[in-house]
């Protein structure tokens, strides 16, 4: 995908220009963090991410103060939908789980060993649905509050705390329970 | 499992979102609630475990090169020629960044329970990130402290300390002048092995203070005001390291 820049950038006056150098981009790593954990793949990630910023960039003057990270994240985010609706549509139509699963018991131990091998965790987090993905990565690595995901994900504060708990309760399923695949995987070493 | 709190409220406190009066409503609630306080440790765990394997990925060089190219970002204009900075720098601050990376997000729970992080922090976490663009660092680049200090001469209305500590393992790099919350500073850059380490001086009137340190986005600080000056010491190195360069400086 090429960044997709229509027409020129040179659309803010060279203050504009500053301010958005000083506010927005000190969030690319944000920026790309996000892409990186919708999408999968690095370099689609990389792509996505600059497109988002040049998007923010044309838009910036629509940008009147505030949270500067959240709103470029917002921008983000709509960006990787429409690539993943583009590329991956299979991925959008995920089940998005609204049902509240009977929860194993799970030890913290059990948990804490599933969850400090690296490869297995963002095995797991990947195999999540996308619209739980981001909440997750929202909150346990950009620190986002509720209001700040609540505004890049558009939806409703309220629901946040209940999209984050569904998120958890999967993810910790997920890392506790093998999959399928890694018994096939495990099978095949055998 | 039967308590619904565990799809709730449970959430809410683990992430401090509550309101104190529903924190306490829930503390109270896991008095009695053993499925709650199990459904707490292991969320506890999963965070933790999320933190400690360090799974941000900053953005790579190339996508930071790649848009500021499109931007047509400039290197600040400078009342001194900006000298090109060599390709080996460029791989330097972005193995410094992995390293800040790898470091840097454990310090995260920290900077969760401690959300304070004035505006004054921020902006300094901002000028630092910002000097380590490429054309950023320095717009005197030298180790010679009696090049650095003459070159803030008119530059300012105040005459930062500028002494190299080569010696002492924190070799100078060089100066920049800078804008910080409205403010014109003297920066001073320090080298620390691998890393950098940006020293942000302005006049103050106030009285002498003791160190105060903290950390933001995985960097760590310590400020603190001396015989009319307020210092901010900014890197991805250690405290221990910004400790030590307190103390070289307050020599």
């Amino acid at each position: 995908m090429s960044a997709g820049v229509e027409g020129k950038l040179d659309v803010l006056d060279p203050q504009d220009h500053a301010r958005f150098e000083q506010l927005v981009l000190p969030h690319l790593d944000a920026a790309f963090n996000l892409s990186r954990w919708l999408l999968h793949g690095r370099a689609d990630a990389e792509d996505v991410a600059q497109e988002s910023m040049m998007r923010a960039f044309r838009f910036f003057r629509g940008f009147h103060g505030g949270d500067a990270r959240a709103w470029l994240l917002q921008i983000v985010r709509n960006t990787c939908y429409t690539w993943l609706e583009k590329n991956r549509s299979v991925d959008l139509t995920t089940e998005f789980d609204e049902e509240l699963h009977p929860q194993p018991s799970v030890s913290p131990e059990a948990l804490a060993i599933a969850g400090d091998n690296r490869e297995r965790l963002t095995r797991a987090l990947e195999e999540l649905p996308v619209r739980f993905r981001e909440v997750l990565i929202l909150r346990e690595l950009e620190g986002c509050s509720y209001k700040e995901i609540a505004a890049i994900t558009s939806v409703p504060i309220g629901t946040v705390m209940s999209a984050l708990a569904r998120a958890r309760q999967r993810l910790q399923r997920v890392l506790t329970q093998p999959a399928p695949q890694q018994k096939q995987e495990a099978r095949r070493e055998l | 499992m039967s308590c619904e709190l565990t799809q709730t409220v449970l959430h809410g406190y683990l992430d401090g979102e509550l309101d104190a009066a529903r924190a306490a409503d829930f503390e109270r609630h896991l008095i009695s609630c053993a499925e709650c306080v199990t459904a707490l440790e292991a969320q506890e765990s999963l965070h933790s475990s999320i933190q400690r394997t360090a799974l941000y990925e900053r953005a790579p060089a190339s996508l930071r090169q790649k848009v500021q190219k499109e931007l047509g970002t400039r290197p600040r204009s400078s009342v001194t020629p900006i000298r090109n900075p060599a390709p080996w720098r460029w791989l330097a601050i972005a193995a410094t960044l992995l390293l800040a990376l790898s470091l840097g997000w454990r310090l995260l729970p920290s900077l969760r329970s401690n959300r304070t992080g004035t505006m004054l922090a921020s902006a300094i976490v901002d000028a630092h990130l910002r000097s380590l663009q490429p054309g950023h660092l320095e717009d005197v680049q030298s180790t010679d402290q009696h090049t650095v200090k003459p070159w803030f001469d008119g530059k300012l209305t105040f005459a930062p300390p500028v002494h190299d500590f080569v010696n002492e393992g924190f070799p100078l790099q060089g100066g920049r002048l800078d804008v910080v919350s409205g403010r014109n500073v003297a920066v001073l850059v320090y080298a620390r092995r691998k890393h950098l380490i940006n020293v942000f001086v302005w006049p103050t009137a106030e009285a002498d203070s003791e160190p105060l340190s903290g950390s933001q986005l995985g960097y760590n600080w310590l400020e603190w005001r001396k015989s009319g000056m307020e210092l901010h010491a900014i890197s991805d190195v250690s405290p221990e390291d910004l400790t030590a360069l307190h103390r070289l400086l307050m020599e």
